[in-house]
């Protein structure tokens, strides 16, 4: 049956149709979605682990033990799991294991915009592109044909468009693989020294197999790379070389190479009036295809978003290509951006004259971070951010957070500055931390400050789910993937037992408790973590129990005098009307942080 | 035929995503190859979102550029004027009229603009602006929004309405069918 499907979701189909049994991943935007999908297949063991690191070197255990498997990740999150990969190259696999990056070209949801493609040329691991849901879904088998035809993991690369845009796919039906026997092999497997050189020769004359399966273009009954001739040019069948030279036929050619979401923009602007090379297996290149079709044509374009990398290809050939010359490194590509940037005409467009406020994305209304990010405003503190939801808290108006950088570093970014500066610092530093970013890579930032003794105060901002990528479990919230009841990690006990002796937790909705608590933390020379311990406000259920909110506020105008100091919080639910305040009742949850703000007794309940 | 384009802008939260599933369900079963591209992440919350619908024989790009739409669906008044570059000449905006201020109008450093529609009309576009939280919350819930809107976008289509209802009866659950179906018919006038 045909149907509309989410490129990731079809990416998920794909691997269920080709037997994958074991998945394992870490949420991030805009990867999420793949193990989402996995885990409706009850007969796929599937789970998130705490971090991209654990999640991959679980689908390898379960690629040696004989099961097909995949791990799936954002971009960032392939910088966390790169150590096990890079080795996992030379090992190779029994049964296939795939990869799922996910790139987000233009940082919609990211914090920089790193092109995964390097990681496979530095792995030296094979990477499939698809350019929409249907050849994510075929992909995803050719992924574990080639995993285990060539003895290696293999990575499929998305990126935020082919992701999370639907187009029309054909399902089919689940084809689960015996089990492979597990046989012990320390030479390919236990990589000492003395092993691992030996394996290195084998990646390398793999690549060079990979490189010849480009060149044919075909695994199964997949296509990875393929040539559209133009429409007005007679097609040479599989045997490139026989295309018709440009001299011949004294047309001066275009010819325009290109990979994922890039070939829907160059179809989408030339349709079938230019020669294509739509590259799929994008490492390692097919050499002797890009070769014979630059030998077809007069000029050769590369349209690719972020890098140089099949560009820099083609030179290392010898070949003259246009690309990065004219067409940007940085944000996504659009129709538009190759009309201008290869001379043809655009959409004649209108805009208004007057400019029209920014719309940021902001903290929700209720939201358990805003009490404690206030009261970190208040104190001006210097804050070392994270990755989550809090990062908005560092804009307007509440501007509590200095910086951020990756997953964890918040923590270690504080024990760093405060060595560095000593007490002045130590009084007037914190790290801010969700629960879920904390147990993917904080706790070892916090065994750094438990054992080489910085008097840092972190504060792990408990909201009891991993909020950003829209509410996934995580190991403190004792509930699994599928919401069933698993084991629950302590965050109490997780930190006294590693050593912290002051752990405070706080109501973030009490800002004179909030206050209180940094106040005293701050000031003590020991090291100490302050638990911000509240659910997110969009949650409708915790560890299996229902939230039931409190009832909106309403403003008094008799009372209220317009000062707007509830404005202070940056509550999306308040606005000014009139000179007094509104509060959106379809917004408000009634947290009561904007009361505590109010002096008049304006702000009140509708309980 | 040549792909047409809808665009569906507003603010994130307020549904536009079961809009646009609800068109590429609709359209695939007119026999039209379909992309929907959608936004995740960070700019849900409460931010200026954008999902693009495109329809025809065959569709390329999943993305629609400037001049490009033949329709913009808003949630939101100014969203609709933050996206008029997208629409194409003698393009159709189908807008909510309501207003929702976004932080910077609410931090006060920024002012909300005024006369919106009458500012997109002197430039050309032809603009069906509507109360869509009032007929919404007259179906029976503000969340029905997108399916207000939805009914008023039908008007424009050779789709009979019964096809869009039936989409409706397809894509949302039993308890909240008879809403949607009042919405779409408010909507559709």
């Amino acid at each position: 049956m045909k149907e509309l499907m989410l490129g990731n979701k079809a990416l998920a189909r794909g691997l269920y149709e080709a037997g994958c049994s074991v998945a394992s991943s870490y949420p991030g935007t805009p990867s999420t979605e793949v193990t989402e999908e996995i885990a409706k297949y009850r007969d796929i063991y599937s789970e998130w682990a705490p971090n991209e690191k654990v999640a991959m070197e679980v689908a390898y255990g379960a690629a040696l033990a004989g099961k097909r498997s995949m791990c799936a990740m954002k971009h960032v999150g392939m910088n966390v799991a790169a150590d096990p990969m890079y080795t996992a190259s030379y090992t190779g696999v029994n049964a296939g294991m795939v990869i799922v990056v996910a790139d987000d070209a233009g940082m919609h949801s990211s914090q920089n915009e790193q092109d995964s493609r390097h990681h496979a040329i530095a792995a030296k691991l094979p990477m499939l592109e698809p350019s929409d849901s249907a050849e994510a879904l075929s992909f995803a088998k050719a992924a574990y044909e080639i995993s285990e035809t060539y003895d290696t993991p293999v990575i499929i690369k998305m990126c935020t468009r082919i992701a999370h845009s639907q187009s029309v796919v054909e399902t089919g039906e689940r084809v689960c693989p015996a089990q492979k026997e597990y046989v012990r092999n320390p030479q390919k497997y236990l990589m000492t020294p003395a092993n691992a050189i030996r394996r290195h020769p084998i990646v390398e004359a793999r690549t060079k197999q990979l490189v010849a399966l480009g060149n044919q273009c075909v695994i199964g009954n997949v296509r990875l790379n393929r040539i559209e001739w133009a429409e007005d040019r007679e097609d040479p069948g599989e045997n490139v070389a026989n295309a018709p030279h440009p001299a011949e036929d004294g047309m001066g050619r275009v010819g325009i190479i290109c990979d994922s979401t890039c070939y829907q923009y160059v179809k989408e602007v030339y349709g079938d009036s230019v020669d294509v090379l739509k590259i799929g297996l994008i490492n390692p290149l097919p050499t002797t295809l890009i070769k014979d079709f630059a030998a077809s044509v007069d000029e050769i374009w590369v349209v690719e978003e972020l890098d140089p990398i099949i560009e820099n290809h083609c030179k290392q050939m010898g070949l003259h290509v246009y690309g990065k010359d004219a067409l940007p490194m940085e944000m996504e590509y659009s129709q538009n951006l190759l009309r201008e940037a290869m001379g043809v005409d655009i959409p004649a467009s209108v805009s208004l004259e007057e400019e029209i406020p920014a719309r940021p994305p902001v903290m929700c209304a209720g939201c358990p971070h805003r009490g404690l990010f206030y009261t970190l405003h208040q104190k001006n503190v210097r804050v070392m951010g994270d990755i989550g939801c809090y990062t908005l808290g560092g804009a307007p108006p509440l501007f509590a957070m200095d910086n951020n950088l990756c997953m964890g570093a918040s923590v270690s970014m504080l024990h760093g500055f405060n060595k560095a500066c000593g007490e002045a610092s130590e009084k007037q530093t914190v790290a801010v931390i969700g629960d879920s970013t904390f147990l993917h890579s904080g706790m070892t930032s916090l065994a750094d400050i438990a054992y080489n003794q910085s008097n840092s105060t972190v504060i792990i901002l408990d909201n009891s789910i991993t909020g950003m990528t829209g509410h996934q479990q995580n190991p403190s919230t004792g509930l699994d993937i599928h919401g069933d009841p698993c084991g629950k990690i302590d965050l109490e006990s997780l930190v006294r037992s590693m050593g912290i002796d002051r752990v405070k937790v706080v109501d973030p909705y009490d800002l004179s408790q909030c206050d209180a608590v940094l106040t005293e933390e701050l000031a003590v020379a020991a090291p100490s973590v302050i638990i911000s311990r509240r659910p997110c406000a969009l949650l409708k259920t915790v560890g299996g129990r229902k939230v039931v909110h409190n009832k909106p506020l309403v403003n008094d105008p008799d009372k209220c005098v317009g000062c707007k100091a509830c404005m202070r919080i940056g509550c999306p639910a308040i606005s000014m009307k009139d000179k007094k305040a509104v509060i959106d009742r379809t917004q408000c949850i009634g947290c009561g942080v904007c009361r505590q703000m109010c002096k008049f007794d304006a702000l009140v309940s509708t309980e | 035929m040549e792909t047409k384009n809808i665009m569906i802008v507003g603010v994130g939260g307020q549904g536009s995503l079961l809009a646009s599933k609800l068109l590429g369900y609709l359209l695939l079963k007119e026999g039209y190859d379909v992309k929907v591209s959608e936004v995740h992440g960070m700019s849900q919350r409460g931010g200026s979102v954008v999902t693009y619908v495109r329809f025809g024989d065959k569709v390329y790009s999943p993305i629609i550029d400037k001049g490009e739409a033949d329709f913009i669906v808003s949630f939101e008044q100014m969203e609709a004027a933050r996206y008029l570059p997208y629409l194409r000449e003698n393009g159709r905006i189908v807008t909510n009229t309501q207003r929702i201020e976004p932080m910077p109008v609410i931090t006060g450093a920024a002012a909300y603009p005024e006369n919106l529609i009458a500012k997109l009309e002197e430039k050309g576009a032809v603009v069906d602006a509507m109360d869509c939280l009032t007929l919404a919350e007259e179906a029976g819930s503000s969340k029905a929004v997108n399916i207000v809107l939805m009914g008023r976008l039908s008007k424009y289509f050779d789709i009979p309405a019964e096809k869009w209802q039936q989409a409706i009866e397809a894509l949302v659950p039993e308890k909240f069918r008879d809403v949607n179906l009042k919405a779409f018919e408010l909507g559709r006038g």
